[in-house]
């Protein structure tokens, strides 16, 4: 059911638990609906230098947490913005038809924590990020 | 890999080498079909009468009270839309319970869509019904009560001799989806007054494809599978000899052992359910008491079910788990939200069954293992950062 890269993602995360000096911070999900998204954002000059998760979910939201860190550092913001959850899905080599909304989800996870930058600095987040990064992407409920 | 440990016995069992060497004559040289009337196939038949005798011993039934089945499943189909078909001139108010198997749960809802009325009784946290709301439950029209003998996720156990005697005083069918029980608790229909009983061959180390229903004598039914004249014609179909002789060889197996496996396996079962519950926020879930020899099952709060099942797998343990995301359901399983648990904590269900293959070393290496998963996995988790 999981290809190699997810069991791989899954079994050796990378980037767990909370970033020192993170300035990004975003939070999606829903415990009722079994998963929620932590990721932690470091932001410098518009550049996502370091990232980091932490994710209460199934193998597919974990690995899709752990690759979406990955994917974000190194990326400016605006390059960030543009990772779709499809991006996220490739990278893992696919995900199960039921497990599709994991990726959905780790999208509106960077999504939430890019926002958080801007709020933090008092800039409205929405003509930047869009609305589509809070718990509408929950699947249920 | 270099340990392996089976802990899904209530998913399904390694056959029995008793079952196997029974069944592999008739899938060699004792090829005939039950219905020749010639030597071979006289054989066969004479080794489908033998089993039947042998699954009516250790259910206390008559051998003519005894139908093979393609699986349990089947026989829960056969037993509820056979019961509700014939006797609808009578009612239509069906009482079943919160907590039954799917096999019973679905086709009680697709009777519900022909114009049944199906009532279902709630459990109390350890997944137990009440003889009482079922008695104050059955009404005039009331044509069956449909309850589950145990649990297949917490492993409850129900009161079936009361339930039996009290449907049996109101004049009530009784069936009951006896496919987590046969073969490892004692189950006596004449006793415990069970006029239809399902079983299943691979729950109890028989062969997977292979069945019974138990109907009381006396009782008609509608023929379920119309063609030949097999099973007197209730269920046609030419017979599945080899898997008939094995579930009977594995059940006649169960019974002869039972007691000295039910002490050997609940003592197992109760060391794993010690270890687990010493872990912080990680709960029995089901009747402590009336529960399975096997079944340990449990909620981890601040980790999700499908998450540990990958990560006992990896290190050679099989389990499973209720939780939505290994189902690829979006509810958690309907008998965790039966039993009063909120979703969030149901989304972390655990199942480890034990079997007579079991050991002590089994159990040790799980209690081994599981800490350091849950651990690892609430390390990673904001349920558990905001909870600690």
């Amino acid at each position: 059911m999981y290809s190699e890269k997810v069991m791989d993602h899954f079994a050796n995360p990378r980037n767990v638990g909370e970033l020192e000096g993170a300035n990004a911070i975003g939070e999606v999900g829903n415990p009722k609906c079994g998963d929620i998204m932590k990721i932690y954002l470091r932001i410098e000059n518009d550049v996502i230098v370091d990232a980091s998760f932490k994710t209460f979910g199934c193998g597919a939201a974990i690995a899709t947490s752990s690759i979406s860190t990955e994917l974000v550092k190194g990326k400016t913001i605006e390059e960030a913005l543009n990772i779709s959850n499809s991006v996220v899905t490739d990278a893992l080599d696919g995900l199960p038809k039921e497990k599709l909304h994991c990726s959905v989800l780790v999208e509106a996870g960077i999504r939430s924590a890019i926002a958080d930058y801007y709020k933090r600095q008092g800039i409205d987040p929405e003509p930047i990020v869009g609305c589509g990064y809070d718990c509408d992407s929950c699947h249920g409920h | 890999m270099s340990r392996f440990v089976y802990a899904d016995n209530a998913a399904t069992t390694k056959l029995s080498q008793t079952a196997l060497d029974a069944m592999l004559p008739w899938l060699a040289e004792g090829y005939g079909n039950p219905s020749s009337v010639y030597r071979l196939g006289r054989e066969a038949r004479r080794a489908l009468d033998q089993a039947r005798d042998q699954v009516a011993a250790a259910l206390g039934a008559k051998s003519e009270e005894i139908l093979f089945t393609g699986t349990g499943t089947e026989a829960d189909n056969w037993a509820i839309r056979s019961v509700a078909e014939s006797k609808k001139e009578k009612g239509r108010h069906i009482i079943s319970c919160a907590i039954e198997h799917h096999a019973v749960s679905h086709t009680l809802e697709d009777l519900a869509k022909q114009g049944f009325e199906i009532e279902y009784l709630p459990v109390d946290e350890c997944g137990r019904v009440s003889v009482e709301a079922l008695d104050a439950a059955i009404r005039e029209d009331t044509i069956l009560v449909t309850i589950m003998f145990a649990n297949n996720e917490i492993g409850t156990i129900q009161p079936i001799a009361e339930i039996g005697a009290l449907a049996r005083a109101r004049g009530v069918l009784f069936h009951t989806d006896a496919v987590q029980a046969v073969g490892h608790v004692p189950v006596d229909v004449a006793v415990m007054n069970i006029d239809l009983l399902s079983l299943s061959g691979h729950k109890f180390r028989g062969p997977k494809g292979v069945g019974a229903l138990y109907v009381k004598k006396g009782i008609k039914l509608p023929n379920f599978l119309t063609g030949g004249g097999q099973e007197k014609g209730r269920r046609a179909g030419t017979e599945n000899v080899a898997g008939i002789v094995g579930m009977a060889a594995a059940l006649t197996e169960a019974v002869q052992h039972m007691d000295e496996e039910r002490a050997k396996i609940t003592a197992l079962r109760d060391k794993l359910i010690q270890g687990m519950t010493a872990i912080p926020a990680v709960k029995l879930t089901g009747d402590p008491v009336n529960r399975l020899p096997g079944n340990a099952s449990f909620v981890v709060e601040c980790v999700e079910g499908e998450a540990m099942i990958l990560m006992l797998d990896a290190v050679g343990i099989a389990a499973s788990s209720g939780s939505a995301c290994s189902s690829g359901a979006l509810d958690p399983s309907h008998v965790l939200l039966a039993i009063g648990l909120p979703h969030e904590i149901a989304h972390g269900s655990v199942r480890l069954s034990l079997g007579e293959e079991s050991t002590e070393d089994d159990v040790d290496y799980i209690l081994e293992k599981f800490p350091g998963i849950i651990a690892k996995l609430r390390a990673m988790s904001p349920l558990w950062e905001a909870k600690s």
